[in-house]
């Protein structure tokens, strides 16, 4: 460490921006391609797994959009937090909440019939899922707790109310004793849009999140308070941006609409409740969130790339008996060089004489 | 022994590995930075620790290894955050996300494999007090270190030249380098101790506590850790203090669904994690003014040379 030395570049230009998500990509399917031999797979088959075959096929690609949907509006609300220096980490946690919500008006409503339970439970869903992201926030807003502790702890709080639930008052009376609530009623369940595959409305409302970021973050002055308040908190004080409203205002756009994926998942792909339901998508969304560079359309075409390796993970699992834990492995190095490729974008590395003074 | 006794005695074994991480933890904190991997060093440390003591046969070298690929885990950490000046955040959820995937394909091929777990260490005579004499001469090895590692930051970080310049570090980075030392360079061995401690906590999850792999076995001890040492002021005897809170509380929960309380067991697994955060905010309650003020200065803002 003691020789090399970090250079600020003076300049990042565009194309340059573009190219750390790339390489970083590139990155890791060199090292996946690495780590399937050390495996004893074959490399090629591996990557053809996990990259072409989800996308081979009309099914596929809707389930890729399935995948796609949730992850690309978490990850959207999620880049609005991290920019203004927000980490909202219990995305998980805001989703679940936002199902249990949703869901709840489901069970209740079970068999009534009516257009408006629909929207209803996507309403309650998103407010669930802001409500509970507003615990952090106002801790950190009022009392400086660390959002991060908090907003995780209360991924596992999520959980376990999810399982009573689930268990408990929810549990379908006609369901054998398993642990899950009714198969929600046809009013209930978000619409298909082919009738060959199980996409839905969801990656609709997905594309409307991100063109409404994407105006928001580029054209509006609230999007440039966020951007300013992570990059210069102090010149935001100046320019008269208050960081304790913006920190409550991403705070709730992210937990809602963390929640409302929450309820679109429960609804249009699963159409009950269960324990465990919850593939993770609030946590790998942190990851689309950087791969996208914490920008809308970026967290589109990020959270379509992940969505394909899930599938892929799904299809290695039978096809090559790869553990399903492996696509956390792949995730985890993608934020890694991610990471790295952004450093050495922004950054030179220098040889420096071992006696460096500033 | 009594109900009493042997109640305590699990509060012991729940706190030990809370109490090695979080120790390794704050030392990383009070040089600045801001690991939010230790679940991922944890994990990956049990799964590597019960791997290699299962095929080895050996508990040692599965504590060993244990240790090693926690430090490697930290090294990984170091060379993006220290390296390459990375955001400190981020690259923390990564290395815990990366950590979570590896150990869950170590650990793939061991589940359900029993061994014999490490023994405690009898001291003779002094177990044979009643009472107090099982609580606290008869442990095995990692409670005694618990309290010695407990002790030991505690002498190093205020009573040594070189705990006196890695807080430097910490407090004021850019002083620090001005005045000569290798700011990086004592991050770096920091990362590497609360990699080795975050290792060490984790094989004591799988080799001593239930010693057997499973899944995700941690299940969020490393980010409670976390929090106790924002709880603790980052002070490492409030540090001990803290982890027998927090363990007392997870092994008492537990007791109570055993014994059949009529609370849901599900509230009861979750009060650990709900009274975490509320000594996490009812600590930030009794600092008025400027509220958070006992955190190192420089925490989590990466340093770099090039002024």
């Amino acid at each position: 460490m003691t020789g090399l030395v970090l250079e600020r570049r003076a300049e990042a230009g565009a194309s340059a921006l573009l190219l750390a998500p790339l390489l970083a990509v590139a990155l890791t399917v060199a090292s996946s391609v690495l780590i399937f031999w050390l495996l004893g797979q074959d490399p090629w088959r591996a990557l053809n797994v996990y990259f072409i075959m989800p996308l081979s096929d009309g099914w596929s690609v809707q389930e890729v959009a399935v995948k796609a949907a949730p992850l690309v509006m978490i990850s959207v609300g999620l880049a609005l937090c991290f920019r203004s220096n927000n980490w909202n980490i219990g995305a998980e946690g805001q989703f679940l909440i936002g199902a249990i919500c949703g869901g709840g008006v489901a069970v209740w409503t079970h068999g009534s019939g009516g257009v408006w339970i629909l929207p209803l439970m996507l309403l309650a869903g998103a407010l669930g899922g802001m409500a509970y992201a507003l615990i952090p926030a106002l801790l950190k807003v009022r009392l400086r707790v660390n959002e991060i502790l908090v907003s995780l702890l209360l991924v596992y709080v999520a959980e376990l109310l999810l399982d009573y639930l689930v268990r408990g008052p929810w549990r379908d009376p006609m369901g054998f004793n398993m642990p899950q609530t009714v198969t929600f009623a046809p009013e209930a369940t978000l619409p298909l849009l082919f009738q060959d595959g199980r996409m839905n409305v969801g990656a609709l409302v997905a594309l409307l999140v991100v063109a409404a970021a994407a105006v928001t973050m580029g054209a509006t002055r609230k999007g440039f308070e966020i951007r300013l308040v992570g990059q210069a908190p102090r010149a935001a004080r100046f320019a008269g941006f208050s960081e304790a409203r913006l920190t409550l205002a991403v705070f709730a756009v992210s937990g809602a609409l963390a929640g409302l994926a929450g309820v679109m998942e429960a609804a249009g792909t699963v159409r009950q409740l269960l324990p465990g339901f919850a593939p993770g998508y609030g946590f790998t969304a942190i990851i689309v969130a950087f791969l996208g560079r914490l920008n809308p359309v970026g967290c589109l075409i990020a959270g379509a790339f992940i969505a394909v390796t899930f599938i892929g993970g799904e299809n290695a699992q039978i096809l090559l008996r790869l553990p399903r834990d492996m696509t956390l492995v792949f995730q985890g190095l993608l934020l890694f060089y991610i990471l790295a490729c952004d450093t050495l974008i922004l950054y030179r590395v220098r040889r420096a004489p071992r006696e460096a003074t500033p | 022994m009594t109900l009493a006794v042997a109640i305590l005695l699990t509060v012991i074994t729940a706190a030990t590995p809370l109490l090695i991480a979080a120790l390794g933890e704050l030392v990383v904190e009070r040089a600045g930075v801001l690991n939010l991997g230790v679940e991922g060093m944890m994990i990956m440390g049990a799964a590597s620790g019960v791997a290699v003591a299962i095929l080895t046969g050996s508990s040692l070298l599965g504590v060993l290894a244990a240790i090693a690929s926690g430090m490697a885990m930290a090294l990984l950490f170091a060379g993006l955050t220290l390296g390459l000046a990375a955001n400190q955040y981020a690259s923390g959820l990564a290395l815990t996300i990366f950590g979570l995937g590896l150990s869950g394909v170590i650990g793939a091929p061991f589940v359900g494999v029993q061994r014999e777990g490490i023994g405690r260490i009898e001291i003779p005579a002094l177990s044979e007090i009643p009472v107090i004499g099982p609580i606290l001469f008869a442990q095995d090895p990692f409670v005694y270190a618990g309290f010695l590692l407990a002790a030991a930051v505690s002498w190093f970080l205020w009573r040594t030249k070189a705990g006196l310049v890695l807080r430097a570090c910490g407090e004021n980075p850019v002083s620090a380098h001005a005045l000569g030392y290798p700011v990086l360079r004592i991050r770096l061995m920091a990362v590497l101790f609360g990699g080795a401690c975050a290792g060490a906590a984790g094989a004591y999850l799988s080799l001593v506590l239930t010693p057997f792999w499973t899944a995700g076995m941690t299940a969020g001890r490393g980010w409670i850790a976390l929090a106790i040492v924002v709880f603790a002021s980052w002070l490492p005897l409030r540090v001990l203090f803290g982890a027998y809170l927090f363990g007392g509380l997870i092994i008492l929960q537990l007791h109570a669904q055993t014994a059949g309380s009529a609370i849901p067991s599900q509230l009861l697994a979750a009060l650990p994690y709900l009274i975490t955060i509320g000594a996490l905010t009812a600590i930030m309650a009794a600092r008025p003014g400027e509220g958070g003020g006992v955190a190192p200065a420089g925490l989590g803002q990466p340093f770099t040379t090039d002024r």
